[in-house]
């Protein structure tokens, strides 16, 4: 038995042995070709070599680094320098109260934002998709994604026209029906309101595009196929179209997650002065302050409070996706 | 009750409804543009709502006037151009490689493109290495960062895909190479998306003012849409701190300027996009369909 077993034994080995040989040549054979094939593209690599460069220096480079929060940064030191700390600045930063209310306010704002504008463009595209004349639809179309096209600056600008105590419209509207002016753009509870409501006005027609291409492209089969089984206009929607622009949404909504702390930075830093900094300080207006607007620059404090939210928003974004893996069926990766 | 939300009555209330929207998108336009054609007195008494009042250019030629608003939209206009050429040069040399199902190595690199749309180093690094680079105060600072976006490089690698494979290999075995099929057969096919993509860089540059904050410290290289910002701070008559502060932010500007400033930065910007729209759907869509 003994000797039978070590005979097989060799005889496995010997074929396990030409095996193996086989594969080394196999994959000797593959980086042959591969090196072939990367030759013969090698035109392609040239093209792709400036791109990569692009995004190896002015990505990666500040993605390392982040590493100065974890760094004593000397001013006028370089990205690379500095003597390591640990954990010191992100210390600092959970004792300042100033970084807390930044790390409150923006997850009110971007939240209620997320809640209050992420549905709008999908009842506006639905609303849209029921007017029937082409052209009307057309011009309706056009004239509110107009807005997409402003500057935050020329929005902030409208908005402290439009909203200024002693000659904006809307002031004068409140004196004519007897009420008092309202300095809103100096009112830390008027500052969400504008906030929100501004930026839909800005990005509703935009952001509806999408949903509006997504329900061109439901199958209109299906509508005749509700409407035979006895399905009203109203059924229709619940059973045909929102389910025809869900892997849409799905996505959209996951974008929009992952992206919701990072809202804004440019129109709050517009819109925000001392007198609001309660409700109108968000983490990178913060970070903007700490870093480049003071008299004495703490970058790394900063950059630590940038890492925390970039963090944040890593995890958000990995978060939803599998959410949406889990119960959807639909996700990013 | 059925009766009244049947769907004839809701066509109704739905053509009223859109009619409520284009009227609120559009009054905050029609109403800067009759401010900044009316006189400063009728501004100040509440008079302006839908059309000029005392109507005048006077504000349009003291604009016109200042050397510093010529100087700043000069800047603009060159930001956007170089910037835009820029950037769909370099997003076309990436995207392009990419296209090819069969390039190795290239869905690593595309991963590690996309990666930068979720994870950034963020302000502070980003401002030392502009710094590094000896790029601070530069003009360049405007326009390199932000040439080639991984959201771009998606969208038009996912349209130079959906060119049919058959023609490419024909003009391949007319001889062409890799860059001569993206001359003579891609690009040209590729104007939808090329239009698209080099008006949302356009657009992106045209308004950007952000960066002039922190990269610039001569007023002479400022865009337009700083001085503006400068005006409306001015105006705002906000607390400014450190940095913030600069001599053109100081002074206090009569509404009518705000308007007419407002007016001049906004429009050519708006009216380059009637020409490009028909492209966005289809852009965008193309880009949403993989991730």
């Amino acid at each position: 038995m003994a000797v039978n077993d070590s005979i097989i034994d060799s005889k496995t080995q010997r074929i396990d042995l030409a095996k193996d040989k086989a594969k080394v040549k196999k994959k000797r054979n593959d980086r042959k070709l591969m090196f072939r094939q990367m030759k013969k593209d090698y035109r392609l690599y040239l093209l792709l070599l400036l791109p990569i460069i692009y995004f190896i220096i002015f990505k990666y480079v500040p993605m390392y680094g982040v590493t100065i929060a974890f760094k004593r940064f000397k001013p006028g030191g370089s990205l690379l320098s500095g003597e390591w700390v640990g954990w010191l600045y992100f210390r600092m930063l959970l004792k300042d109260s100033s970084f807390w209310t930044a790390f409150k306010n923006t997850f009110i704002l971007s939240f209620s934002a997320l809640i209050i504008g992420f549905p709008i463009p999908i009842i506006f595209a639905l609303l849209l998709n029921e007017v029937r004349n082409n052209g009307r639809k057309r011009v309706i179309q056009t004239i509110t994604y107009l807005p997409r096209f402003l500057s935050t600056v020329v929005v902030v600008s409208m908005l402290s026209n439009l909203l200024s105590p002693s000659t904006g419209i809307i002031n004068k509207m409140i004196e004519f029906f007897g009420g008092k002016s309202v300095y809103f753009m100096n009112e830390s509870s008027w500052f969400r309101p504008i906030y929100i409501i501004s930026d839909i006005w800005q990005f509703m027609g935009w952001n509806a595009i999408l949903y509006i291409a997504a329900l061109s492209g439901v199958d209109q089969h299906l509508y005749e196929a509700a409407k035979i089984d006895g399905a009203n206009k109203w059924k229709q929607m619940i059973h045909v179209t929102l389910p025809g622009i869900m892997p849409t949404i799905v996505i959209t909504l996951i974008l929009a997650v992952g992206n919701t702390l990072n809202i804004g930075f440019e129109k709050v830093l517009l819109m925000y002065n001392p007198n609001i900094y309660d409700t109108a300080d968000i983490l990178q207006t913060y970070i903007y302050r700490l870093g480049l607007a003071s008299s004495i620059p703490r970058f790394s404090s900063a950059t630590a409070a940038g890492l925390f939210q970039a963090v944040i928003c890593l995890t958000m974004l990995w978060t939803t996706n599998r959410l949406a893996k889990k119960y959807s069926d639909y996700s990013l990766w | 009750m059925s009766r009244i939300f049947n769907y004839k009555n809701f066509l109704k209330l739905n053509s009223g409804i859109m009619l409520l929207l284009v009227a609120i998108t559009l009054f905050p336009f029609i109403y800067m543009l009759a401010v900044s054609f009316s006189s400063s007195r009728a501004v100040l008494a509440g008079e302006v709502i839908f059309f000029p009042v005392d109507f005048n250019f006077t504000a349009y030629t003291h604009m016109l006037k200042q050397s510093q608003f010529w100087t700043a939209y000069k800047n603009t206009i060159i930001y956007t151009s170089v910037g835009t050429s820029l950037s769909l040069v370099l997003t076309i040399m990436c995207a392009y490689p990419l296209s090819k199902k069969n390039l190795i190595g290239g869905s690593i690199i595309m991963k590690v493109i996309i990666f930068t749309m979720f994870f950034s180093g963020g302000l502070i690094p980003n401002f030392i290495l502009i710094r590094d680079l000896n790029l601070y105060d530069k003009m360049w600072a405007m326009v390199l960062p932000g040439a080639i976006s991984a959201y771009n490089v998606m969208i038009m690698k996912t349209f130079f895909q959906g060119i049919p494979e058959e023609l490419k290999e024909a003009a391949r075995i007319d001889g062409l190479t890799d860059i001569g099929v993206l001359i003579k057969i891609v690009l040209p096919l590729s104007k939808p998306i090329i239009a698209t993509i080099g008006l949302f860089v356009a657009v992106w540059l045209w308004n950007e003012w952000f960066i002039s904050l922190i990269y610039f410290k001569t007023d002479a290289k400022r865009p337009v849409a700083m001085y503006l910002r400068n005006i409306v701070l001015g105006a705002m008559n906000t607390i400014k701190n450190g940095k913030e502060v600069d001599s053109t932010a100081a002074k206090t500007v009569p509404q009518t300027l705000q308007a007419s400033t407002i007016m001049l930065t906004s429009i050519p910007i708006l009216c380059v996009y009637p020409f490009v729209q028909k492209y966005f759907t289809k852009g965008i869509l193309i880009g949403s369909v993989k991730g």
